[in-house]
């Protein structure tokens, strides 16, 4: 009955919820809708990795991208939109057609999260190779302990420039060479 | 080690890539640029996460790592930069950065 097909049903689910959520996500006009899209798309894709046996990886999935990812691009898009036309863009932002479909597509995935949860045997299909979060660490910090390294400079490599990229300068020395004469 | 679902999670993965790519070359908005090199690094993720599933092997997680702090990385400097044009353009289309006409 469904309980045999439970895998296959959650599995191609979510590959359809994932591919909808980009598809619509890359043809809003409005930023913060296409974040919804993006999040419910992020989500989706956990199921999928918890699926596929990387239970680590899905868990990293939601907190990293639909959660701090995330909140980086929200906090731009509120300083793009300073000024007077602020009030009337946050009225504009989330009309009900704007979070009813990601909304939907959440709650699908919240049934499909109930689903997995009530099969008592393990969902691992024949030829899917889980990979216990114990197997990923002891590799991680053995043989693959040069990417940990690399990953440190990198996410401190990308902090310095993001501080000194997207600092206010000084009125005085903001003269930066993209700075033109105004003909636009 | 074959299986229906490595196989389809590979399709999706670069149905995904393809999606990102499309956002990136058709939009000109550069928030927008941004959140679709997104979606292709999760897209690669998905690969890496497939192919580990497929061996058995902790690589494809470990390498999902690298991805997602690269992500991570790239999305900090690049909102950054976003930021700054925004600053100095009023607008944040990249149409706009054609100082260095070749």
């Amino acid at each position: 009955m469904i309980w045999s097909y439970l895998y296959s049903i959650i599995f191609y689910t979510s590959c359809g919820i994932t591919a909808v959520a980009t598809l619509l996500m890359i043809s809003r006009h409005n930023a913060v809708h296409a974040l919804l899209y993006l999040i419910v798309s992020s989500l989706s894709l956990a199921i999928i990795f918890y699926l596929l046996g990387a239970a680590f990886a899905a868990a990293l999935e939601v907190i990293v991208y639909a959660g701090a990812v995330m909140i980086l691009f929200v906090f731009v898009v509120m300083m793009l939109n300073q000024g007077q036309r602020s009030a009337a863009q946050e009225q504009a932002w989330l009309p009900a057609r704007g979070w009813i479909i990601p909304a939907l597509l959440a709650a699908i995935l919240f049934v499909l999260l109930l689903l997995g949860m009530s099969s008592d045997q393990p969902l691992q299909p024949y030829g899917v190779h889980g990979v216990a979060v114990k197997e990923v660490g002891v590799a991680l910090f053995g043989p693959y302990v040069l990417v940990v390294e690399l990953a440190s400079f990198l996410l401190l490599s990308g902090l310095i420039g993001a501080f000194h990229i997207a600092r206010k300068m000084p009125s005085h020395m903001d003269s930066s060479p993209l700075e033109e004469p105004d003909h636009g | 080690m074959d299986s229906q679902y490595i196989d389809h999670a590979m399709i999706l993965a670069g149905l995904l890539f393809c999606l990102g790519l499309v956002g990136v070359m058709v939009r000109r908005n550069l928030l927008f640029m941004m959140i679709s090199i997104e979606v292709m690094l999760n897209a690669a993720g998905l690969a890496f996460i497939a192919a580990g599933s497929a061996w058995g092997q902790p690589e494809g997680q470990i390498m999902f790592l690298a991805v997602i702090t690269l992500g991570a990385a790239e999305v900090a400097v690049g909102l950054g930069l976003t930021l700054l044009l925004f600053r100095h353009h009023n607008n944040v289309n990249v149409d706009h950065l054609n100082l260095l006409r070749g």
